[in-house]
């Protein structure tokens, strides 16, 4: 099927096969950033924006996204809106791997935007759908409420 | 983990979204799929097509109408809990909605979506029952309704019959002096639930448990006994009285009758009761 969609703020068309997921669409399209991991919504690593709210690929289908406006975090980082989370989470050591880190980071973002400066149980319950398998979420945590603070000045 | 080949179309009105299932072999309705896309990945169903229901207009949105707020069915779960005549008039919706899944999930998934797949334990559901809720369907033989109380019948299954599609749910206003308690126990936030209670107080009680049978359902003693004006031990400790209690993966029945008993105490203390 033929679709059209604004991709990290590029429209981008493309024919896709119905089955195939959003994240596989976006891996395939060069996009690596974004993670394919349990494929059935449990862990988060495949966590996209589509209109402005996060996702999951895993559960949509690429061709649900005609006419819409996706973002991963390849877009985010080119726009520098997550320059400061990224630097917390390096300075945190908020990853090992690094397979989970683009969902925290977009999830954690999405956080962030809707509460300035949440709690570090807020953290924890608005990060409960990414799974981190390295870390122990603490360095995560930690990360976030610096970057929290930071940007509101505390 | 890949779904089996599917064709896929996006239905652009309920009639359309039924024309297409009637000529089909063998369609599903895809709401927000956020359980249906996860069955397929697994493969656990195959169907040849999906018909896209989610962008149909007149099926999502929110709105009072004379003594009820009406829902559509393709309204999101994120949509719900911020809608101001949620949070007015339907507390316990507005506090139960938290409570399902992650925030990905509940940007994408719908509260019609979740009644009509009656896992059983989901929150929605529950809530329906609680709110004694009124479902409106649109099918091939033309439009019904279906009161929450004959809606669900068993482990992902309800009343609707084939093609026919849940477009509206209906939640008479509950009275003033109603108060709402709700409650789940799971491992971590958004996890399903071990047990589960949505409760309304007022004239005629309503106390329903999710994750604890193959569906929602009231406790029909203890709600009796909550009636009657009785203590909160008292009603407590018929939490699960004539209550078919399954256990399942993370709980055995018996533990489950405890966490009950236990939950349903705590939350008719927070709705204010002695």
């Amino acid at each position: 099927m033929k679709i059209s969609l604004t991709l990290n703020g590029e429209v981008v068309t493309a024919d896709v096969e119905p089955r195939q997921s959003l994240v596989d669409f976006l891996r395939a399209s060069g996009l690596t950033g974004t993670h394919s991991g349990c494929e059935h919504g449990v862990c988060g690593a495949c966590s996209v924006r589509v209109g402005g709210h996060v996702v999951r690929g895993c559960l949509m289908l690429a061709v649900q996204t005609d006419g819409q406006t996706v973002e991963t975090i390849e877009g985010l980082t080119q726009s520098a809106a997550i320059a400061d989370l990224q630097a917390a989470f390096h300075r945190r050591n908020a990853l090992q791997c690094g397979f989970c880190t683009a969902g925290m980071l977009l999830t954690a973002h999405e956080l962030l935007a809707l509460d300035p400066l949440p709690s570090r149980d807020d953290i924890r319950d608005y990060l409960s759908g990414n799974y981190c398998r390295c870390t122990g979420y603490q360095a995560i945590i930690d990360a976030i409420a610096d970057v929290a603070a930071e940007r509101s000045g505390r | 983990m890949k779904p089996a080949p599917f064709e896929y179309v996006r239905a652009t009105s309920v009639d359309d979204a039924m024309a297409r299932y009637i000529e089909a072999e063998d369609a599903r309705y895809l709401a927000g799929g956020q359980s249906l896309l996860a069955a397929l990945n697994f493969r656990l169903d195959a169907p040849e097509l999906l018909i896209d229901i989610s962008q149909i207009g007149a099926l999502r949105g929110i709105g009072r109408q004379g003594n009820a707020v009406i829902i559509g069915a393709m309204t999101r779960h994120a949509e719900v809990a911020a809608d101001p005549l949620v949070t007015a008039h339907l507390p316990l919706l507005a506090q139960a909605v938290a409570h399902v899944a992650h925030p990905a999930i509940r940007h994408r998934g719908t509260i019609g979506g979740s009644i009509a797949l009656a896992d059983p334990a989901s929150e929605m559901p529950a809530c329906a029952l609680a709110l004694s809720a009124v479902l409106h369907v649109n099918g091939p033989d033309g439009l019904r309704t279906i009161s929450a109380d004959d809606f669900f019948r068993g482990i992902y299954e309800t009343a609707l019959m084939p093609g026919e599609i849940l477009t509206q749910i209906e939640f008479p206003l509950p009275a003033t002096e109603a108060r709402h308690g709700f409650a789940e126990l799971a491992r971590r936030k958004g996890d399903y639930a071990m047990t589960g209670l949505a409760l309304m107080t007022g004239p005629s009680p309503r106390i329903v448990w999710f994750a604890l049978s193959d569906r929602p359902v009231r406790a029909r003693t203890a709600e009796a006994a909550l009636a009657a004006g009785e203590t909160r031990a008292n009603i407590a400790a018929l939490a699960t009285d004539g209550i078919n209690v399954l256990g399942d993966l993370n709980a055995s029945d018996a533990v489950k009758r405890h966490y009950a008993r236990i939950l349903l105490s705590r939350v008719l203390q927070e709705a204010g009761l002695p």
